[in-house]
């Protein structure tokens, strides 16, 4: 197990690495214009851009430009030039926002995945199973930009029931907070409840044929107990993993979309905004902060994984 | 001066509408077990011994499945009960191992908990820790060692012949009166299956358990068995007691089974003898006698379907179906010095 | 293959008899031919019945509907609503903004560009992953060990913030790499943008496939006949591979469309003057309490176009594997794979 966590922290922190070099060559070397240009933004005047210029060493070699510019990143000195804001202090103060939605998101889609995919596999074939296969479908087809304007539309401007978005803290007030994040929840979870039960839906029937079910039913269970205990556990196992994966791709990737819809001020908006401005250096702190979380959820997914499948745990096989 | 019957099945029929029509895989089954009597359904797969077997426990129950017959457990009749009541029967009174020990025990939980969970199916008032030493109980009758240590072991931990102990100590967890044994050593080696198999013989000892083995080998049969009932194409072709079916088999298919069994205690023959052909399929039956596409000895008469008669007077429970006369069948049935089925005429 | 036509042309025409009887996705790809005509269409709507291009502004215009005279933008920057055909089907759709355009105008070439980028990207990242499958599968040994490895890297980031961190590089400040030059506004930065991270999702399993028929004996036949690698991977797995690769190929045409619509609404995708359904819905947001259409129809072409995708991709795959079960699985694994890719903004934003 020791032998296990090590391997995959060290992985974890190689491909850390490997993000790191993606973002240096993307920003630093691909570009054909000066980055000292790019960093600073589009109305930048000559002297801002001499003196990044220095503050990057673009003249050095690429390793060394490598180096500071990690160095810039650890030191928190990542910074966005018009006006100067520390990168890591905007991000920090994103983080509850965006939590919030991800978070609660990942309750819903994984609560709404996991019962409709359950109550299809248990009727498999009849007309509820036709009915939620028909809604999944449709939930897996709408794009967060659809659905987010007409929920807005719909729940905000027309009935007037819901806040169009915003963020409240939670501290300030729970229940604004919810009511604000309500729809947001639903748009960014749509899709992975319409995903997830489908996939929860045919890891059951998969699961159904296994011999253990059988022998499940032959020791006189109740059938409410062979499906949960025996049918749904074991076919939760490849969905841990699936989670795990997409909520910290969620926190790094699809949150942007929906906090720039519904205006959340997360991190996603953060970047939003600074790609609307092209402004490069919190993008470059957005996406190695997103994979950070990314690459830690995969790294918790695998230890997960080992708990859940003992086989995985013991080195038996599994792994692939 | 044999016992009262436990388990009566009378004329069990059990078929499925598919899309191509309806597959009858149990075609009227009837047999009587005692209390520690041990019954062996032999046949190929597909002959409808599992279908069987399932049906007794209940496992067939599907929207597309009708059942017909009758099957008694004591006062109980097994296919009248509802779900819920077959449902406390089944572990309970009837406890059932399964062919593949790999794959029969749920991998993400202890071999322990497993039978503990099967205890306290029936038995709510257990505790944990009563299920446990039950547990470990369990594991020390069926012979497994360190009982106490590796009832936490999770399945794969355990060898193949250990884990078809510890699915047979599942399967007596609440001292059920049968037992159904559904190819318990067919996944497993050799040396392996032997110990398995004396292991069910001394339960069924021990216990006074009725014992329903389902198997494809008669070499199983020969080491365990009371009783042989010969199933092909979802019918019972042969029964009789074990040496009126090993010493005097009446039925074709029989001899075809019986000739495919590698003897050491006899020279090998020149070709090792195999029934021709596959199985029928179920849903395109032959008229008539369902084994007379692979049979070499085939006559007029095969074309009708042969019932189910005991044809020697000295022993009356030994029936089969086939047309031939006993005589026929002594003279037909040896092949080169020992019973099997003559290769086919090309 | 080529010494018998006959049996060759029977598996294909089976196949499509069977995604014939297939009525919902017959109907779907009705929609999804009526999608690409209509956006083919935009020249002609724009010349004679709109009679405005897809960047004419039309500020301080007005035009008469129904007799009476109707700002294009109202002073508050409000623009006109669907006119439908009041107008002579000029603003059909309304206006788009404070600047004016022809929503419907806009509507068809942003189109145009919508499925212009998503077919080019799902055909080179289709390619890509041929090639890699290719290799990988039939080589094995290290060229597998570091094709797979870098596939499975891929996966293991942030696709969807990298993308948009390489597109809003690149839009500022252009390209170069070698000979290859681009500038910030090049339609290929999202092309390749979005044909480079779907790679995995297709490579993968072709790898699989590739895998296993290379250990069939029509492959080992070809080698024993002397038979150099080039021509045992492209002229025996290859076409046997076809099957697969046009399911992909098709559901992978839906994938790109998500994702560059994903980019381009944040301003990381197609650049101004281009336009695309993505970058539209970013200005119809905006305007979301006045004209919600504005945003709703452009992300409801999306949707259509990617659930006809979808259903036909589906139906394709049933018609040309009637056995199923086996590319039934890699078809799941790959909607997983998808659903993994789309919450990092590829597939299914």
């Amino acid at each position: 197990m020791t032998r296990f966590v090590v391997r995959r922290l060290i992985g974890m922190v190689a491909v850390l690495f490997a993000v790191s070099v993606i973002v240096f060559v993307v920003f630093m070397v691909l570009p054909k214009q000066n980055p000292a240009q790019s960093l600073a933004g589009k109305n930048s005047t000559p002297l801002l851009v001499k003196n990044i210029e220095a503050e990057w060493g673009f003249d050095d070699p690429l390793p060394q430009q490598y180096l500071t510019m990690m160095k810039k990143v650890f030191n928190g000195e990542l910074t966005s030039y018009e006006p100067r804001i520390p990168v890591d202090d905007k991000i920090v103060e994103g983080i509850p926002a965006t939590f919030s939605l991800t978070i609660g998101a990942a309750v819903i889609w994984l609560f709404f995945g996991l019962l409709l995919g359950y109550l299809s596999a248990i009727k498999a074939g009849g007309w509820l199973d036709r009915l939620l296969t028909g809604v999944s479908i449709a939930g897996i087809s709408i794009p967060v930009f659809l659905l987010a304007p007409v929920l807005i539309y719909l729940f905000a401007n027309q009935l007037g029931i819901f806040p169009n978005g915003q963020y409240v803290p939670f501290g300030d007030d729970p229940w604004e907070w919810a009511k604000h994040l309500i729809l947001p929840w639903f748009t960014l979870a749509a899709i992975s409840i319409g995903f997830y039960s489908r996939v929860v839906r045919s890891n059951m029937l998969d699961v159904m044929n296994e011999d253990y079910v059988r022998t499940a039913r032959a020791k006189g269970l109740s059938e409410r107990k062979v499906m949960t205990r025996h049918v749904l556990r074991n076919s939760l196992i490849p969905v841990v993993t699936l989670f795990g994966l997409d909520f910290g791709a969620t926190i790094a990737g699809t949150a942007i979309i929906t906090e720039a819809i519904y205006d959340i001020d997360g991190v996603g908006l953060y970047a939003a905004e600074a790609v609307e401005k092209f402004e490069l250096p919190p993008i470059m702190g957005v996406t190695l902060y997103g994979a950070f979380f990314v690459v830690l959820m995969n790294t918790l997914v695998d230890l997960f994984y080992a708990y859940l499948d003992p086989r995985v745990r013991l080195g038996e096989s599994a792994s692939e | 001066m044999s016992p009262p019957p436990l388990l009566s099945v009378r004329d069990l029929r059990v078929g499925f509408a598919t899309e191509d029509g309806v597959v009858q895989a149990v075609d009227g089954v009837s047999f009587e077990l005692g209390p520690g009597e041990v019954l062996a359904i032999v046949g190929e797969s597909g002959s409808g011994k599992s279908v069987t077997a399932q049906t007794l426990m209940g496992l067939t129950r599907a929207k597309n499945a009708r059942i017909e017959g009758s099957v008694e457990l004591g006062e109980t009749d097994l296919l009248e009960a509802g779900d819920a009541e077959m449902r406390r029967l089944r572990g309970d009174r009837i406890g059932m191992v399964f062919q593949d020990p790999m794959t029969s025990f749920n991998p993400v939980y202890k071999l322990g908990d497993q039978i503990v969970e099967a205890i306290r199916a029936h038995r709510p008032g257990t505790s944990k820790e009563q299920g446990r030493v039950r547990a470990v109980e369990l594991f020390e009758a069926v012979g497994i060692p360190n009982a106490e240590r590796r009832i936490d072991d999770y399945p794969h931990e355990f060898s193949g012949g250990m884990r078809q102990r510890a699915m047979i100590a599942m399967a007596l967890a609440l001292e059920p009166e049968v037992l159904i044994a559904d190819e318990p050593t067919t996944a497993l080696d050799v040396t392996i299956q032997s110990q398995i198999l004396r292991l069910l013989e001394q339960l069924n000892r021990e216990r006074n358990l009725a014992t329903i083995l389902i198997t494809h080998d008669l070499g199983v049969v020969a080491e365990v068995a009371d009783r042989v009932l010969v199933m092909y194409a979802g019918k019972v072709v042969e029964q009789g007691t074990l040496d009126e079916i090993f010493y005097d088999p009446q039925h074709p298919y029989t001899w075809g089974l019986m000739g495919s069994l590698t003897r050491i205690d006899r020279p090998r023959p020149h070709r090792l003898p195999q029934i021709a052909g596959q199985p029928p399929s179920l849903l395109d039956l032959p008229e008539g006698c369902p084994f007379r596409p692979r049979c070499p000895h085939e006559f007029s008469k095969c074309p009708q379907y042969p019932p189910l008669d005991a044809k020697l007077p000295e022993s009356p429970g030994h029936c089969d179906r086939c047309w031939l006369s006993p005589e026929e069948k002594r003279d037909k049935r040896m092949v080169e010095g020992q019973i099997g089925l003559e290769a086919p005429r090309a | 293959m080529p010494n018998e036509p006959s049996a060759e042309r029977g598996p294909w025409s089976l196949a499509l008899r069977r995604f014939l009887r297939n009525r919902l996705a017959v109907a779907f790809l009705g929609v999804f031919v009526l999608i690409v005509l209509f956006v083919l269409a935009a020249p002609l709507w724009a010349e004679h019945v709109a009679e405005t291009g897809p960047n004419e502004e039309h500020i301080v215009e007005q035009i008469t509907v129904d007799g009476e005279k109707r700002d294009v933008v109202t002073v508050e920057g409000i623009p006109i609503g669907p006119q439908w055909f009041g107008a002579d089907g000029k603003f059909f759709l309304g206006a788009d903004g404070r600047l004016g355009r022809d929503e419907m105008v806009r509507l068809m070439y942003g189109g145009r560009i919508s499925l212009l980028v998503a077919i080019s990207a799902a055909l080179i990242s289709t390619m890509l992953a041929v090639v890699l499958g290719l290799l990988a599968g039939y080589f094995r040994g290290w060229v597998d060990t570091v094709i797979a490895r870098t596939l499975d890297a891929i996966w293991s980031l942030p696709v969807f913030l990298i993308a948009l961190s390489v597109g809003v590089a690149l839009a500022t400040g252009g390209f170069k790499l070698g000979p290859l030059e681009l500038s910030g506004g090049s339609l290929w930065i999202p092309i390749g943008i979005i044909s480079i991270f779907t790679v995995p999702y297709i490579a993968r399993p072709i790898r699989g496939q590739v895998l296993a028929l290379s250990e069939k004996e029509f492959v080992e036949a070809a080698i024993a006949q002397g038979a150099g690698p080039l021509r045992v991977m492209f002229g025996e797995i290859l076409p046997n591979l076809a099957s697969t690769i046009i399911v992909f190929f098709t559901l992978m045409i839906a994938n790109a469309m998500i994702f560059e619509a994903g980019l381009s609404f944040l301003g990381a995708g197609v650049q101004p003057p281009n336009s695309s359904w993505g970058a539209m819905i970013t200005t119809g947001v905006e305007l979301l309490k006045v004209q919600p259409l504005l945003a709703i129809i452009p992300g409801a072409m999306i949707m259509l176009t990617v659930l006809s995708l979808n259903i036909v991709g589906d139906a394709l795959r049933d018609a040309l594997d009637p056995r199923g079960k086996q590319r039934m699985d890699a078809a799941l694994q790959f909607e997983a794979q998808a659903g993994i890719a789309g919450t990092e903004g590829g597939a299914v934003i």
